[in-house]
C-alpha cells in the first residue's frame, strides 16, 4: 500500500515535471501577448483548481472566490510595495509576498469556512455572495490603504539580468505564474487522491454516514474552504503581479460567477476540468473582443456595449448547453470519448 | 457478565412530542440484544439517540460506565460504538474500498487499518470481488454487507444495527444473522439489533427488548420471548 501511495506521488511529480518542461518550451515559442495570456490562464488555474475542490468535492457552493482572489491580490500588492519602499528587493521578495497572499487568504477562507460549515445550499450561497460584494466595497471604504476604485500599483522586479538584456517581460511573467499553477496542481492532486479527498466526498454525499464513520463534518468543510482559499489567494496574487496593479473592478461579482461557471463547464470536481475552465476564462473574453471588433465599423457604441456583455452571454449559454448535454463538463465528455474509443479499439 | 451499554430514563424525540418515554436498558458485553416492536414503536429513534444523531431531552446513555452525554456523533466511533443506520448508510459515490477505508479513517495507525480492512474482506467475499465498484452499483445485499463492513473496520465493541434484513432475501438475512453470531462468539462483539423480522432476530439474540409506543414493555431472555405466547400475540404479532 505504501508503495502504491508513493507510486501515485511519483506519477504526479513526473506529470508535473513533464508539463512544466512542455510549457517551458511553449513559452519560448509564443509571442509576448500569447505568453501573457498563458500566464493569465495559469493564474486563473490556481483559483479554479481550488474552487473545484471546494464545490466539486466537498459540495460547498462558493460565489465568493473572486473576493478571495482580491484578498490575495491586495496582500501581494501591499507586501510588494511596502518591501520596495524599505528597499528590500531581489528575487526572493516576490515568492515571499505570494506566500503572504496565500496565508492571508487562507485565514479569510477559514473565517468564511466557519460560517459555511453551519450553512447549507442557498444559505451558503448567500453568505459567499455577500463576501463577493463586500470585499470590493471594503477597498472603497478603507480608501487610505487600498486607494478606492483607483486601486494600487504593484511594484514587480524586472526579469533578472542573467537572462539577458532583451528577455521579454511577458515570458518571465509566464514562468512565474506557471510555476505557481503547477505547484498548486501538484499539491491539490496529491491531497485529493488521499484521505482528504475521500473525506470530502463522503461529507458531500452522505453527511450522516460520514459522521457515523467518525468524520468531523464541520472540520472537513472548514478545511476544504481553507485549501480552496489558498488556491484563490495564489491566483489573485499572480494576477496582481501580471497586471502590476490591483483594483476592485478586477475582482467583481462577475469574476466570482465566471470562476464558478468555468469550473462547472470544465467538469466539476476534476482538476483537469479546472484547466479547461481556466482556458475558457481567458479565451472567451478574447473571443468576444474579436467578435465585437468586427462590428466596430457598423456601430462603435454597440460594439463597446457588446464587448462588455458578450463573455457573460456566451458563458451563460455555454453553461446551459453543458448542463443539458454533458453534465460532466468538458472533462466528463473527454472521459466518455476515451472510454468509448478504448472499448472500440481492442475489438478491431 | 459485565454491562457494556446502559440506558437510564431515556426520553427523546423530534420536536415537541417525545417518541421514547423513559427507556431503561442494559446490554451485557458479548451478547446480542434484539429490540423488537411494531412500526412507530421507537426502535430506530432509540438507536439514533444512542449514537447521538438525536439528542435526548432526559436520561443518559453509558458505554462501559462512561456517560455519552454531549459526545459528538463522530467521536463515538473512537469510543467503540458503531451505528449502521436503516437504509444502509453507504456513501454511494465512493467505491467499496473507499467506503471501507472511511470506517478506519480515524485510525492513525495505517498498518492496523489495513489489517482491519483485510479482515472485513475475509468476512464478506463478495465485497472483495467488487473493491472498485461504486456504492450505487451494488445490490441491496452487497450494500448491507458494505455498511456492516464499514462499521466493523472501526473494530467496535458495540454495534448498533438497524433493520439489516430490510429489503433483503431471506437467505441473505440468514447469512447476516449467522455472521453476527459468529462475531459475537469469536470477538466478543456486542450487538443491539433492531428488527422487524422477529423470528430471525430472536434466532440469534440472547436477550430481547420489546418496545411499544416508546416504552419498554418487556425485557427478558430471547428464549422466554419466543415461548411467551401472550407477549408474542400482544406485541410481536405471531
Amino acid at each position: 500500500m505504501n508503495l502504491l501511495r508513493s507510486a501515485t506521488l511519483l506519477r504526479h511529480l513526473a506529470l508535473t515535471l513533464l508539463a512544466g518542461f512542455a510549457l517551458y518550451l511553449l513559452s519560448l515559442e509564443l509571442d509576448p501577448f500569447r505568453n501573457f495570456q498563458l500566464a493569465t490562464v495559469a493564474a486563473y488555474l490556481c483559483a479554479t483548481a481550488g474552487l473545484t475542490v471546494l464545490t466539486g468535492l466537498s459540495g460547498q457552493l462558493s460565489l465568493g472566490h473572486g473576493a478571495l482572489m482580491a484578498v490575495g491580490a491586495y496582500t501581494v500588492a501591499l507586501c510588494q510595495n511596502t518591501l520596495a519602499e524599505h528597499d528590500v528587493t531581489g528575487n526572493g521578495v516576490l515568492p515571499l509576498s505570494l506566500l503572504a497572499g496565500v496565508l492571508v487568504t487562507m485565514a479569510a477562507g477559514f473565517v468564511i469556512g466557519l460560517a459555511a460549515a453551519r450553512l447549507r445550499g442557498p444559505y451558503l450561497a448567500g453568505v459567499t455572495l455577500a463576501v463577493a460584494v463586500a470585499v470590493p466595497a471594503a477597498t472603497v471604504t478603507f480608501d487610505e490603504l487600498f486607494n478606492s476604485e483607483q486601486g494600487l500599483g504593484v511594484y514587480v522586479e524586472p526579469p533578472p539580468l542573467s537572462l539577458g538584456p532583451y528577455f521579454p517581460n511577458e515570458r518571465w511573467q509566464a514562468w512565474i505564474a506557471l510555476l505557481g499553477a503547477l505547484l498548486t496542481m501538484l499539491l491539490l492532486a496529491n491531497l485529493v487522491r488521499g484521505r482528504f479527498g475521500r473525506t470530502l466526498r463522503a461529507v458531500r454525499d452522505d453527511e450522516v454516514a460520514a459522521r457515523l464513520s467518525g468524520i468531523d463534518v464541520a472540520r472537513a468543510q472548514v478545511q476544504a474552504f481553507v485549501v480552496s482559499a489558498a488556491g484563490a489567494g495564489l491566483g489573485g496574487g499572480l494576477l496582481a503581479v501580471l497586471a502590476q496593479s490591483v483594483s476592485p473592478g478586477a475582482f467583481s461579482l462577475t469574476l466570482s460567477l465566471f470562476l464558478l461557471m468555468a469550473v462547472v463547464i470544465g467538469g466539476l470536481g476534476s482538476l483537469s476540468g479546472a484547466v479547461w475552465g481556466a482556458l475558457l476564462l481567458v479565451a472567451l473574453p478574447d473571443l468576444a473582443h474579436q467578435v465585437s471588433s468586427g462590428l466596430v465599423a457598423s456601430s462603435p457604441a454597440a460594439a463597446q456595449r457588446l464587448e462588455g456583455n458578450l463573455p457573460l452571454l456566451v458563458f451563460g449559454l455555454t453553461l446551459i448547453v453543458v448542463m443539458i448535454a454533458m453534465p460532466g463538463g468538458v472533462q466528463g465528455l473527454l472521459h466518455r470519448v476515451t472510454g468509448w474509443a478504448r472499448r472500440r479499439l481492442p475489438s478491431r | 457478565m459485565s454491562e457494556l451499554l446502559r440506558v437510564e430514563g431515556l426520553t427523546a424525540g423530534y420536536g415537541a412530542a417525545p417518541v421514547l418515554h423513559e427507556v431503561d436498558l442494559s446490554v451485557p458485553a458479548g451478547t446480542i440484544a434484539a429490540v423488537l416492536g411494531a412500526n412507530g414503536a421507537g426502535k430506530t429513534t432509540l438507536l439514533r439517540t444512542l449514537s447521538g444523531l438525536v439528542r435526548p431531552s432526559a436520561g443518559r446513555v453509558l458505554l462501559d460506565g462512561r456517560p455519552l452525554t454531549g459526545v459528538p456523533v463522530e467521536k463515538l466511533v473512537h469510543l467503540g460504538m458503531a451505528h449502521v443506520p436503516e437504509g444502509r448508510g453507504v456513501v454511494a459515490e465512493l467505491t467499496v474500498e473507499e467506503n471501507l477505508r472511511l470506517g478506519g479513517l480515524w485510525r492513525r495507525d495505517r498498518a492496523d487499518a489495513n489489517k482491519a480492512l483485510a479482515e472485513v474482506y475475509e468476512l464478506f467475499e463478495p465485497l472483495a470481488k467488487r473493491r472498485r465498484s461504486a456504492g450505487h452499483q451494488l445490490s441491496g445485499g452487497e450494500r448491507q454487507m458494505l455498511a456492516l463492513g464499514r462499521a466493523l473496520v472501526a473494530r467496535p465493541r458495540l454495534l448498533l444495527l438497524d433493520e439489516p434484513s430490510l429489503g433483503l432475501a431471506p437467505k441473505v438475512t440468514a447469512q447476516i444473522m449467522a455472521l453476527l453470531k459468529q462475531l459475537r462468539d469469536r470477538t466478543g462483539l456486542t450487538v443491539l439489533l433492531v428488527e422487524q423480522n422477529v423470528r430471525s432476530a430472536l434466532s440469534v439474540a440472547d436477550t430481547g427488548v420489546v418496545l411499544a409506543l416508546g416504552r419498554v414493555v418487556a425485557a427478558t431472555g430471547a428464549d422466554r420471548l419466543r415461548d411467551d405466547e401472550e407477549l408474542r400475540h400482544a406485541y410481536l404479532g405471531f
